[in-house]
């Protein structure tokens, strides 16, 4: 299935948010997923509904992270 | 002054009037003393797609015990500050957003009429919405009028370093205003931000100024005693300018005459 994630053609076998997130953060080594946030379509999926949320074809989806900033 | 010289927004009680941003330091342990040095209380962080090929630093976990004030700075549409303030309540478990909106890349200088509608937008969602904004009083009204819990004018341009650069207008809103005024952006060094505390503003943000001083710890603690300075210049209660010399000493008894 192909994703857009972060503006980039993903192609994935993640069949929800929360599939997709350990798929895409795998190689970061996260101890939680505090500072971070996702949005599907332009919604933001709370946290405690990743596991349900399922992904389709062509969704668009952003995965990003609180950083420095002023 | 005294310890009770606080303000509050959205019923947050800060005693501290320095709100410090996170970015452009050395390196993270800087930036983490610089942030104790200004004893502020509030920190500013942005919001960016993840970079999957690097970890990147874990601002997050270092300022766990101060209050993230999230940004939806680089934003050029309502619709995007929007979403972005979504995902920095999501990421940060805050309701509190500076709300930046802008309209010109290479002046950064905030859209007026794009952050007026996100602010509408984001109070309606239940937000703490304080907005980075132009340094006009109406504007200024607007956005407090559209449920702002402060108003953030700009000193000068972000990242500038020109300090207030209209202090008049600066004065008139922090007169008129009805909610909490934070000078954002532009201040260089300590005697700005005591300037923007004396024309009666209730805090100051930074960022630059800090981050990129040659010794970013030392100018930390230099803002933090020049806030105190200017907010307690400004309870003093300062003398009238005038166009003439007017003596301190006693004009009586003068030697010779």
């Amino acid at each position: 299935m192909k994703l857009k994630v972060n503006g980039k053609d993903t192609e994935t076998s993640a069949a929800t948010i929360m599939a997709l997130w350990q798929e895409e953060t795998a190689d970061l080594e996260l101890e939680s997923n505090r500072g971070y946030a996702i949005s599907l379509n332009g919604k933001v999926v709370r946290k405690a509904q990743w596991d349900t949320t399922p992904v389709s074809e062509n969704d668009q989806v952003e995965i990003v992270r609180a950083m420095q900033g002023g | 002054m005294t310890a009770s010289d606080t303000f509050t927004i959205a019923g947050v009680e800060l005693s501290s009037r320095l709100f410090l941003g996170t970015a452009g330091y050395p390196n993270q342990s800087v930036m983490v003393e610089a942030v104790e040095a200004s004893e502020c209380e509030v920190v500013t962080m942005s919001i960016r797609r993840i970079s999957l090929d690097k970890r990147g630093s874990d601002t997050v976990n270092l300022l766990m015990n101060y209050r993230f004030l999230p940004n939806t700075a680089g934003c050029e549409t309502a619709r995007d500050a929007i979403l972005t303030a979504e995902l920095a309540r999501e990421a940060l478990d805050t309701n509190w957003i500076k709300v930046e909106v802008i309209g010109n890349r290479e002046t950064l200088y905030p859209d007026a009429i794009e952050l007026l509608e996100a602010t509408r937008h984001l109070v309606d969602e239940g937000f703490v919405v304080l907005p980075y904004c132009t340094d006009d009083p109406v504007m200024c009204e607007r956005l407090a009028d559209a449920g702002a819990a402060a108003v953030m004018p700009l000193g000068s341009l972000i990242g500038s370093g020109m300090g207030v650069v209209n202090p008049a207008n600066i004065e008139l809103i922090c007169r008129r205003s009805q909610v909490p005024v934070i000078v954002d952006a532009g201040l260089g060094t300590a005697s700005d931000a005591t300037i923007a505390m004396e024309l009666g503003a209730s805090a100051v943000l930074l960022n630059t100024a800090v981050a990129k001083a040659d010794d970013p710890v030392a100018m930390a603690a230099a803002m933090m005693h020049g806030v105190k300075a200017g907010r307690l210049a400004h309870l003093a209660g300062r003398i009238p300018k005038r166009g003439r010399a007017e003596p301190s000493s006693p004009q009586f008894g003068l030697v010779g005459s």
